[in-house]
């Protein structure tokens, strides 16, 4: 035996003390009472946010760059490293005159993950070579249906700066830090 | 001249007595679900019932607006009658308790004497042992009309732990009725008059605490708390007797058990607690300093106090311990409290023979 945890019950019928309960009851009732003046480690939710490590892995976005242009080149690389098999995509070739809205010549036209499938593992995030793809601290997506949860490239775009500064802000939470470190 | 001779103003008196105490019963019971939550919560180190209005202050009117929306179902293999009825009858023998209960002195408005009292019958405890005994229907008519099996073993356990508790629970009181010798509820109280700080002093409990005990523990069996709400037993029963009721028919069962709470926690304050006496002071020079419908106001202020301290005991109790399994209820029932109560009923009339 490795550890010496066991104890013995005591299985000794009970004593007349003992059999009248009230002095188990009352002590139990002075246990509950004592209760009434704990702290509460009740966080109320919506108001009030627990504030998370900045390695928190929440739903994905895509990036973009400091013009506003998206940084994805539909390599791939990110669904070959996802273990879940939740990221599909489909390329297309940048047109001339497109130059503002993808940073290279080749973008994603398509870009969907299945938020049912995705593990939050952030290996896309490893996997990827352009910055274009991170976990944002946002967290528990809540939907009507299951196609709701296959998050479409429109649901994962970050803001553009130079439309939404704030919006952009926000999404890019702990990792404005992590850019300028 | 018939119509003439009886007095209209003493019957329209009663109608709306009778109205007003059936409301504040219904709107205690209502915000005791409150309370129960929100205890519960506390001891349990939780926040309870908040988003409801502040501190979830309509949290009762939502619940109850749920249960009436609620789609009603009234199973095809039940017997229909008799499923309305259970939950009615449960909600009736609840409500009708409160009526022998005095809730307080006289008043004096429109030059009426006014009794806080809807009937102050002669026979008070035993109507209210009458009543509280045809509450067993309720549970045995639900559980057996549903036509299924857990709710039928939930009503016969209820059925038969009621019965055998109300013998504990009428043996303890008539220990109480030998000191008072009158089964009338304002006799009672009246009795507990005298004494040291503002009749405190007099309280039955001093004189009847074993008498009490037995009482307070047989009320706990009665409305099917815990530890002996065996009838409903979730995790054994699936919810028991009321199993088969949705929407306000289940409501009513519910509602009841609060309507029950409240009106025995309100019995114990009048038996054993001096019933509308305000501790600590003496009614008749208070009477004559802010006049007597005051004083009559200010004892059922003190009498609700006292029954929301009992209806607080009853839920800390039910947040503390667990439910008793069913061998062990019939056990203490049978032979740990009734021999009490009758080695208390023989000492109390051992004590008043040799006093005398």
């Amino acid at each position: 035996m490795l550890t010496q945890r066991a104890k013995q019950v005591d299985r000794r019928p009970m004593n007349v003390w003992e059999k009248l309960y009230l002095p188990a009851v009352l002590k139990g009732m002075f246990i509950t009472f004592s209760h009434l003046f704990k702290k509460r480690p009740t966080i109320q939710y919506p108001e009030q946010q627990r504030t998370f490590p900045k390695v928190f892995r929440g739903l994905q976005i895509l990036n973009r760059d400091e013009e506003g242009r998206e940084r994805c080149t539909a390599c791939g690389l990110c669904a070959v490293a996802c273990p879940a098999e939740a990221i599909t995509m489909e390329a297309a070739e940048r047109q001339p005159g497109e130059e503002n809205l993808y940073r290279e010549e080749k973008y994603a036209a398509k870009y969907e993950i299945n938020m049912l499938r995705c593990i939050f593992c952030g290996f896309c995030e490893e996997a990827c070579p352009k910055d274009a793809i991170y976990l944002s601290e946002t967290f528990a997506p809540a939907n009507y249906s299951r196609e709701g949860f296959i998050y479409k490239k429109e649901d994962l775009l970050i803001p553009d700066p130079n439309e939404d500064p704030e919006g952009y802000k926000k999404a890019l939470g702990h990792r404005a830090k992590k850019i300028n470190n | 001249m018939y119509l003439l001779a009886i007095d209209w103003g003493f019957i329209l008196e009663k109608l709306l007595l009778v109205a007003v105490i059936i409301m504040f019963s219904l709107f205690i019971a209502m915000y005791a679900t409150w309370w129960e939550r929100k205890l519960a919560s506390f001891l349990q180190d939780r926040i309870g019932p908040n988003r409801a209005g502040i501190f979830g202050i309509f949290q009762p009117l939502a619940d109850g607006g749920k249960l009436f929306f609620k789609e009603e179902i009234i199973p095809l293999a039940s017997s229909k009658a008799l499923f309305i009825l259970g939950p009615s009858l449960a909600m009736l023998t609840a409500l009708l308790t409160s009526a022998v209960i005095p809730w307080g002195g006289v008043l004096h408005i429109f030059g009426r004497d006014v009794s806080l009292q809807i009937a102050d019958v002669n026979i008070g405890i035993l109507y209210i042992f009458g009543v509280v005994s045809l509450g067993v229907y309720g549970i045995m008519i639900g559980g057996w009309a549903s036509n299924n099996k857990f709710s039928l073993l939930a009503a016969v356990r209820g059925a038969s732990q009621m019965i055998s508790y109300e013998l504990a629970m009428g043996l303890a009181l008539i220990a109480l009725l030998l000191m008072t010798g009158s089964l009338q509820m304002s006799v009672i109280v009246a009795n507990q008059k005298g004494g040291i700080l503002g009749d405190l002093g007099s309280w039955h409990i001093w004189r009847q605490p074993l008498g009490f005990l037995i009482f307070f523990i047989c009320a706990l069996a009665e409305c099917n708390r815990t530890p002996f709400d065996l009838p409903e037993a979730e995790n054994e029963l699936n919810f028991g007797y009321h199993q088969e009721y949705s929407s306000m028919k289940l409501g009513l069962y519910l509602f009841a058990e609060y309507v029950n709470m409240f009106i025995s926690s309100t019995v114990m304050a009048t038996l054993f607690f001096g019933g509308y006496d305000i501790p600590f002071v003496n009614e008749t020079s208070l009477a004559a300093t802010i006049g007597a419908n005051w004083v009559a106001i200010l004892g059922f202020a003190a009498l609700v106090v006292k029954s929301f301290i009992f209806l607080s005991i009853f839920i800390w109790i039910r947040w503390t311990i667990p439910r008793f399994r069913y061998d062990q209820l019939m056990n203490l029932g049978w032979k740990g409290l009734i021999p009490l109560s009758l080695l208390n009923m023989v000492a109390t009339a051992v004590i008043m023979l040799l006093r005398k």
